[in-house]
Formats: structure tokens, C-alpha cells, sequence
């Protein structure tokens, strides 16, 4: 009753018509930079839109993409349900990619593929893990701030990794820095292969098994934070930490478990990544899709469907950009990265700014007897 | 400034100074004000009460300028006034007080009232008058406090007074206070009615806002009660009474106290010994404390808020470590100063009802089934071998919240959507319903309302009679002297007497919480 907030909203105005108008927003705001370089923002708008959804192989180009979000995405997204901002997404992918690529690397000529590819996913979890427990550990026990502690880590996850590809993982005689080739039981098929072996016509695309990973780890998501007692003690201690520990629930030992999840699903895009795609260990094939998953993880409102959604989303706009710039040349890379940064400030930063607006007018809507 | 608006509202005694007339205003479905009139005359102190949700604080908002009314007038001083934010309300001398403060903490008393008066882009010279315009106010009105201490820095009480320097150096002629004595001890709210007496003698008008009888019987000239959005009755002060208010507030005949037949105890549950807690900062807050709690009696510890209470309730059920003394529940050994661990205290038959229901003891973004089951998340009858049995929790919730009577009854509901009577049941079905030995009790109705209150006393009473050891922490005397058959007085970390409810008077009580030992009291 004290001071009602203008956020009165109904829950499918909050998930649907908010996000709606934060995306228009933002689209009007690109039409307008677009404009502004002298080209035509509807053309443009179509080339992202075609470019995306226009065929098959885009379509799988744009999953391909979301495949990394959506993990990415989930990390984020669990951290923040115990009240954990875990932005060492980037850098727990990156060693994640240096477990998976160890385990293919020394087991892929030894396993058949149905024993390796399970190995090469604990290797990524229990690396990205490993590597996001170290911040935890210092959160929990020393008092050293995860935001601080996570972020630097990316620094030294960057800086070990290029020793290790310099130095230590190279291929011999070799210019840039990469490792050995994967075996072939040490590579996830990609989607137009095995449709293929059932028959099946589908577009060439870098699509593959990892996809479908991601979506089995979206659902275990969904079940593990809202039906297990797991999730129930992750989202009290982020809820209300006093309660947690009224209730018995370490909150120190809930930031260990969380962060460590949250890291084994940064992991997991080098399986996507690394396995799905280069089949060898790259430099920086994390791509900055850590740090997109905050933004996947704000506007899919930390919910397993909401994440999927925001995913497809970005996976568009990674797809849709790079064919936009490819189709007008005045509308650069970085251009393309200013709609994307737009996509992110509207929908993360200023996701209320519509709110006391939207909500007015779903006041003057409804009407007031009831 | 203050002194241009006083001198032109003194002489106008025939209207009143507030006068609000035929208010109107709904929230969505919710009808929060019906057609509310009301007078308030210059130089009194006027009381509104009600319970929670009856539209007393909405009204005030109203007249404050946060809320516009759907339909109605406001006249001050006999005009008639729009008032669209609290600028405006300024403009026309209503000053308000909130429940929550609106305090900078690092910065000092006198930074805080000229905040937003600073009266020119350098301090210096507007300090200097503020400093003296509030030694004025605060000679008049005995509201010392020392202008250079950082707000943080002072109790709760001080701050409140910093708050109303604040609007009387703004000029306010009428005051409105929210719940001022919520955060209150009784000595730092006695003050706090000399202060409105000094107020109403100078001419200022006083509107308190409280669900409190006492205080309205105490400070105020008369009272109006709010039921359900509607003003139901004005009274002048001395001719009511509190069995009176407290029938129309709720709007049938209450109990205001329990009727209990005497206690049987039976064997010592709870046995406390040279109990000692020494809080983060190395404070010792609990000081060698012992008792004994027996089945079938209710033990009643009275104090003063911050005595030691809180600290002694966490560090009995596990939250907190004790640095050194022992704790039995039935002649086990807890180990309370190695472990941690609230899980563990439940085992043993312990069940608590904490003192703020909201911080400790509800997860208030979660479902209601999810808030019932916070601590006993891990019970078999909740769980299946992954994934948690969610019918039978909904279905166990339901069933709690039909024996409380907790409304609505839904218990997919979100539990910030309940009042905070219905709350504390939804607390308290969760606790009493694991049948437990021993139950620790913290301030059980705080902030609760009267119908509610009645309930939740009954509830006590009839686990003591069903043979539960019961340890009851309140900072309400009223409470303590109707439900407890002993009572221990906590001051300063220690317990400083025993008194047995016959023998107990308020001012007897008062004195041991006040640090005057048994003997001199």
C-alpha cells in the first residue's frame, strides 16, 4: 500500500511488452545511426532480418551463435540467482576450452568418440569450475568482491592461455599460434551431417551437437534452481543471505557450488567452439561471448525460456551484422557492434526506462471497478 | 522563514488547520480511501488510527502531495489547496515525519537539515544561520541534539529528532509523524510526546499516525479511527477508552488480554549456563547469562530493544556462536560454541520464531509455500529423490494457512503480498506445526494487528498447554505481563532479575530494564 510503484505490471507485460519496447527502442536508435552514414535504415533492416532468418543456412549460422549464448547466458544467470554478478564468463570459457582441448588432444586417438565426448565435457566443466572457484573461495571466506576478483581473472585466464598456446600447445613449425588437430572421435558432428545419415536434406552450416547440449543444459537448469532443494538454497541465499542463514543454508558454501556451476557452463562453449567448429585450440575463440551472456542473461530475465530467447536474439545479430556488413560496405563491423551495444544498453542498462510509462497506460487500460 | 508563517496562522483559530474534505482514492481494485472528512484544529494533537491497510497512511500521502486524490478538497488554514507534490506541501507548512527516515548518514545534523535549503552556492554563510535558527527551535521545543555529529553516528531516537528539526526549519506549522514509535524504546518515545506537547503549546499541530492505543490515549487531544478505507469514528481523547478503540478499529469486541489458567511446568527443557556472545565487532552483547526453561511455562524476557536480547535468540538457535557457556535441550549438550548450525538446533525439538519476520524469517520475493518450508527445505515429506515434491508443499501450505487463517489463502502467492499480521502467521504455522519441545519466540506481534494479535497470543497460550517449553523475547510489557508465567529482565547483556508476573507492575519492570537492580527496584 506505501508508495506503490509505478512497476505494477502484469507479469506477461513484464516478459513480453518491456522488452518489446526496449528492442524498438533500440532498433529506432540504429535506424537512426544508419541514417546518419547516409545509408537507408529499412534496407538495412531487412539485410540484418534476411541475413539471419532469410534461409536455412543462415538460420543455422544464427543457432550456431546462440549455441555460445545460451551457455554463456546460463552462467551469468545462476550466479545472479544467488545474488552472485559473476563477469568472468569470458575468462572461465577460455580455460574451459583449455580442459576440453587437453582431453581431445591426449585421449582423441585413444577413445571412440561415445566415451570421448562425455570425458571432453566433464574436462570443460571441471575447468571452467576450477577456474570460477578460486573468486568464490576468495568471496567467501576472505571478503574479496566477486565482481573484482572475477574481472581480473579474465586477465590472467587471456594471459596464461597465450603463454600456453605460445610456448607450450603449438603445433611445431607453425606461424600462428594453434594446437594439433583434434582425432576424429575427439569432434562433435555437426547437424547437416547427421540429418544426412538419416536422410535428411538440411543447409551446410558450423551448427552442431553442442546445440543440442545447450538446450538439455537450459532445461536442467530450469528443474535444478525452481524443483530441486539445491536451487531452492541457491535463490534464498540471493533472495535474503539472513534468512538463508536462519534457515541453516551456508551462504559461503552456496557461493562455492553456484560459482562452480556457473563456470562448467562457460565451459562448455569450447565445446562449440573448439570441438564443433576449429577442432584444434585457438586463440581467443571466446570471442567476447562471455561477456554478451551478462546482457543474454539481463534480458532473458535469468529464466531458462527468457535465456533461449535472448540467445536467439543475439545469435541474430551476430549472423544478421556480419551479412549486413558484408552487404553494405559503409555499414563497418564496428558499426554493426554499435547495434548490438545499442541492443545491450536499452535492454540491460535502461530496461526500466518504459516501465512507469507502460504501466500508466495499462492503469488507464484496465478499468478501474473491479 | 518559519517565523513569517507562524505569525499568520496564529490568528486565524476559527478554521481548522486542516481540513480535508470527502477524499477519495483507489488503487486498481484496492478502495483505499471512502469518502474521508476531516478536521484538525490549530494547536492540537490529533490522532489516527487504525490497523494496517486502513488507509491511514494513504491519507496522509494524500495530503503530503505523493498521491492525488480521485476526488475530494484539501483546505488549509480555510482555503481551499491543491497540493501535487511535496513541495507543495512545504509551501503550505506540512512538514512530515517518515517511519523510515530520510537521513544522510555520513553527513552531520546541520548538513542534513540544510539539505536542499542551502541557501546559496557557499556553506559557510547559510550554516551560520542554520546553526542559529536551529539552536532556536531546539531551545523551544527541547529537541536537543548536537548539530555536528554525523546522523549514522546517533540512535534511532536523535535521528527521528533530527527529522523533525528538519520540517519545523522548513517551516511546517502542521506535522504529520508515521508509526514514530515503531523504532522507539518507551523511554526515547516518553521524550518523543514531551517534544509533540512542547509542539502543540507553541501552536504547531501535531497528526499522529499509529496502530498503537496507548500512545493515543497518552499524547493525543482527539482521536479519528479508520476502518477499511472509511473514517468510523472521532473521539475526543478523554472520553474514550481503550477497550473502545480498540472495538472500532477492528470493528468487533477484542480481548486485549488473554485469559490462561495458571502453567503446570514440568522438566527442565532449555537449560542456559554462563552464556556469553561477543559479536563481529568484538562487542560482549550477552554476558554471562543463565535460566532454565520447563515444559508447559512460558518464560518472558522483557528489556529494552538492543539489551542483549536479539544476540542471546541468535546464538540459541545455532545462528550465531557463543563464546563460551553451555546450552541443553533436554540434557543434550548443543555445543553452541563450536558449531554454527541452526539445522542441527532443529533436530533437537527447537523451533524459532525470529524477531523480524521479514529479514530473518520469510524470504519475502519467494511463493508463500516456498517461505513455509525455509529451514525444513530439507525434509524427507518435501522431497522426492531429485526433485522437490511441489503438490504436497503447495498442499501442506494450504492446509497451514486454512488453521492460521492466513488471507488470502493462496499459497502461490508471493509472500511480500501479505500483510504482515498474516506474515507472522504464515511464520508461526510453519514453527508450531512440527510439533517442537522447545520454542523460541521473538517480539511474536510486532508491527501486527490487534485482531491479529489476539490470535497469535492464543496460539502461545495453547502451546504451553500442550506441554512446550516456551522462551518469549518482547520489548512489548503489555505482552510480556499477559503471557509470561516468569519473567527475566534483560539490561545491558545480563539478566537482571526474575519477577513473577503477579508481582510485576510496568513501573517495577520499567526500573530493572532501565538498569536499577532488583533490590533497589
Amino acid at each position: 500500500m506505501s508508495a506503490a510503484p509505478p512497476s505494477s505490471l502484469p507479469r506477461w507485460a513484464d516478459v513480453v511488452v518491456l522488452p518489446a519496447a526496449n528492442l524498438l527502442a533500440a532498433f529506432i536508435l540504429s535506424g537512426l545511426v544508419v541514417v546518419a552514414i547516409g545509408e537507408n535504415p529499412f534496407q538495412a533492416m531487412s539485410i540484418l532480418v534476411t541475413g539471419a532468418f532469410g534461409n536455412a543456412e543462415s538460420i543455422g549460422y544464427t543457432l550456431y551463435y546462440a549455441t555460445n549464448f545460451v551457455f554463456t547466458g546460463l552462467a551469468v544467470a545462476i550466479a545472479f540467482h544467488a545474488g552472485l554478478f559473476n563477469i568472468g564468463g569470458e575468462g572461465q570459457a577460455y580455460i574451459g576450452g583449455l580442459g576440453v582441448g587437453l582431453a581431445c588432444l591426449w585421449l582423441g586417438g585413444l577413445l571412440p568418440a561415445p566415451i570421448m565426448v562425455p570425458v571432453a565435457i566433464l574436462a570443460g566443466a571441471a575447468f571452467g569450475a576450477a577456474w570460477a572457484t578460486v573468486p568464490a573461495y576468495l568471496q567467501a571466506y576472505r571478503g574479496s568482491h566477486i565482481v573484482i576478483t572475477t574481472i581480473m581473472f579474465n586477465f590472467i585466464a587471456a594471459s596464461v592461455m597465450t603463454y600456453l598456446m605460445v610456448n607450450v600447445l603449438i603445433k611445431p613449425g607453425q606461424q600462428s599460434p594453434e594446437s594439433h588437430e583434434f582425432a576424429a572421435a575427439a569432434t562433435l558432428p555437426r547437424l547437416h551431417e547427421m540429418a544426412e545419415s538419416f536422410g535428411l536434406e538440411m543447409a551446410t552450416s558450423p551448427l552442431n551437437l553442442a546445440f543440442v547440449w545447450a538446450l538439455l543444459c537450459a532445461g536442467w537448469y530450469h528443474l535444478f534452481l525452481w524443483r530441486t532443494r539445491w536451487g531452492y538454497e541457491i535463490r534464498a541465499v540471493g533472495a535474503n543471505e539472513t534468512a538463508a542463514i536462519y534457515a541453516g543454508i551456508s551462504p559461503a558454501r552456496i557461493t562455492i557450488l553456484v560459482m562452480a556451476i556457473s563456470g562448467a557452463l562457460a565451459g562448455f562453449v569450447a565445446l562449440n567452439e573448439l570441438m564443433g567448429v576449429h577442432y584444434r585450440i585457438i586463440l581467443n575463440f571466446t570471442g567476447g561471448y562471455g561477456f554478451v551472456g551478462i546482457a543474454v542473461a539481463l534480458i532473458g530475465r535469468n529464466r531458462a525460456l527468457g535465456i533461449c530467447l535472448a540467445s536467439l536474439l543475439f545469435g541474430a545479430l551476430y549472423q544478421g551484422g556480419s551479412e549486413l556488413s558484408l552487404d553494405m560496405p559503409t555499414v563497418t563491423r564496428e558499426l554493426v557492434v554499435v547495434i548490438q551495444g545499442l541492443v545491450i544498453l536499452f535492454c540491460g542498462a535502461l530496461e526500466n526506462v518504459f516501465r512507469g510509462r507502460i504501466a500508466q497506460l495499462f492503469r488507464r487500460l484496465t478499468p478501474a471497478a473491479a | 522563514m518559519a517565523d513569517q508563517i507562524k505569525s499568520e496562522a496564529s490568528p486565524s483559530v476559527a478554521a481548522p488547520a486542516v481540513e480535508l474534505i470527502g477524499i477519495d482514492k483507489r488503487f486498481g481494485a484496492v478502495h483505499a480511501n471512502r469518502a474521508v472528512s476531516l478536521r484538525i484544529a490549530v494547536g492540537s494533537i490529533h490522532g489516527i488510527i487504525g490497523e494496517n491497510g486502513a488507509g491511514k497512511s494513504t491519507l496522509m500521502s494524500i495530503l503530503y502531495g505523493y498521491y492525488q486524490a480521485d476526488a475530494g478538497e484539501i483546505r488549509i488554514a480555510g482555503k481551499p489547496v491543491h497540493i501535487g507534490n511535496s513541495h507543495d506541501a512545504l509551501a503550505h507548512g506540512i512538514g512530515m515525519v517518515h517511519q523510515h527516515f530520510m537521513l544522510v548518514d555520513p553527513f552531520t545534523v546541520l548538513e542534513n537539515v540544510m539539505l536542499g535549503v542551502e541557501g546559496g552556492y557557499l556553506l559557510a554563510a547559510g550554516a551560520a544561520q542554520a546553526r542559529a535558527e536551529l539552536q532556536r527551535l531546539q531551545r523551544d521545543y527541547k529537541l536537543e541534539v548536537d548539530l555536528d555529529t554525523p546522523v549514522g553516528e546517533l540512535p534511532v531516537g536523535l535521528q527521528q529528532r533530527v527529522e523533525i528539526l528538519k520540517a519545523l526549519y522548513r517551516g511546517a506549522q502542521v506535522l504529520i509523524l508515521d508509526e514514530p514509535t515503531g523504532v522507539l524504546t518507551p523511554q526515547e518515545a516518553d521524550h518523543l510526546f514531551r517534544i509533540l506537547r512542547a509542539l502543540r503549546d507553541e501552536g504547531k499541530t501535531v497528526i499522529l499516525i499509529t496502530h498503537k492505543l496507548r500512545e493515543i490515549l497518552e499524547v493525543t487531544d482527539r482521536v479519528t479511527v479508520m476502518r477499511q478505507g472509511a473514517v468510523v469514528a472521532e473521539r475526543a481523547t478523554r472520553d474514550t477508552t481503550k477497550e473502545e478503540l480498540a472495538e472500532l478499529m477492528v470493528g468487533r469486541k477484542v480481548l486485549l488480554r488473554v485469559e490462561k489458567s495458571p502453567a503446570k511446568p514440568g522438566p527442565v527443557v532449555l537449560e542456559v549456563r554462563g552464556l556469553t556472545v561477543i559479536d563481529g565487532a568484538g562487542v560482549r552483547r550477552v554476558k554471562d547469562v543463565s535460566f532454565d526453561v520447563r515444559a508447559g511455562e512460558i518464560v518472558g524476557i522483557a528489556g529494552v530493544s538492543g539489551n542483549g536480547q536479539s544476540e542471546l535468540l541468535e546464538a540459541l538457535s545455532g545462528i550465531r556462536r557463543a563464546s563460551s557457556g553451555t546450552v541443553k535441550i533436554k540434557g543434550s549438550e548443543c555445543g553452541v560454541t563450536h558449531t554454527i548450525d541452526p539445522r542441527a538446533m532443529r533436530a533437537l525439538g527447537l523451533a524459532h520464531v525470529p524477531e523480524d519476520r521479514q529479514r530473518m524469517g520469510l524470504v519475502t520475493a519467494f511463493a508463500i509455500n516456498e517461505s513455509a518450508i525455509l529451514g525444513y527445505h530439507d525434509d524427507k515429506r518435501y522431497n522426492g529423490p531429485l526433485l522437490m515434491d511441489r503438490d504436497k508443499i503447495i498442499d501442506l501450505c494450504g492446509r497451514q494457512m486454512g488453521d492460521y487463517d492466513v488471507r488470502p489463502p493462496d499459497p502461490r502467492l508471493r509472500t511480500a503480498a501479505l500483510s504482515g499480521g498474516n506474515q507472522q502467521k504464515v511464520v508461526l504455522a510453519r514453527e508450531f506445526d512440527r510439533d517442537p519441545e522447545l520454542l523460541l519466540v521473538g517480539q511474536p506481534t510486532r508491527g501486527v494487528d490487534i485482531g491479529a494479535i489476539e490470535f497469535i497470543h492464543r496460539r502461545l497460550i495453547a502451546m504451553r498447554d500442550a506441554g512446550k517449553a516456551v522462551l518469549l523475547v518482547s520489548v512489548e510489557l503489555d505482552e510480556i505481563l499477559s503471557l509470561a508465567d516468569r519473567i527475566l529482565v534483560m539490561f545491558d547483556g545480563r539478566v537482571v532479575g526474575e519477577v513473577a508476573p503477579a508481582q510485576a507492575t510496568e513501573q517495577k519492570l520499567g526500573l530493572m530494564m532501565a538498569g536499577a537492580s532488583e533490590a533497589a527496584a
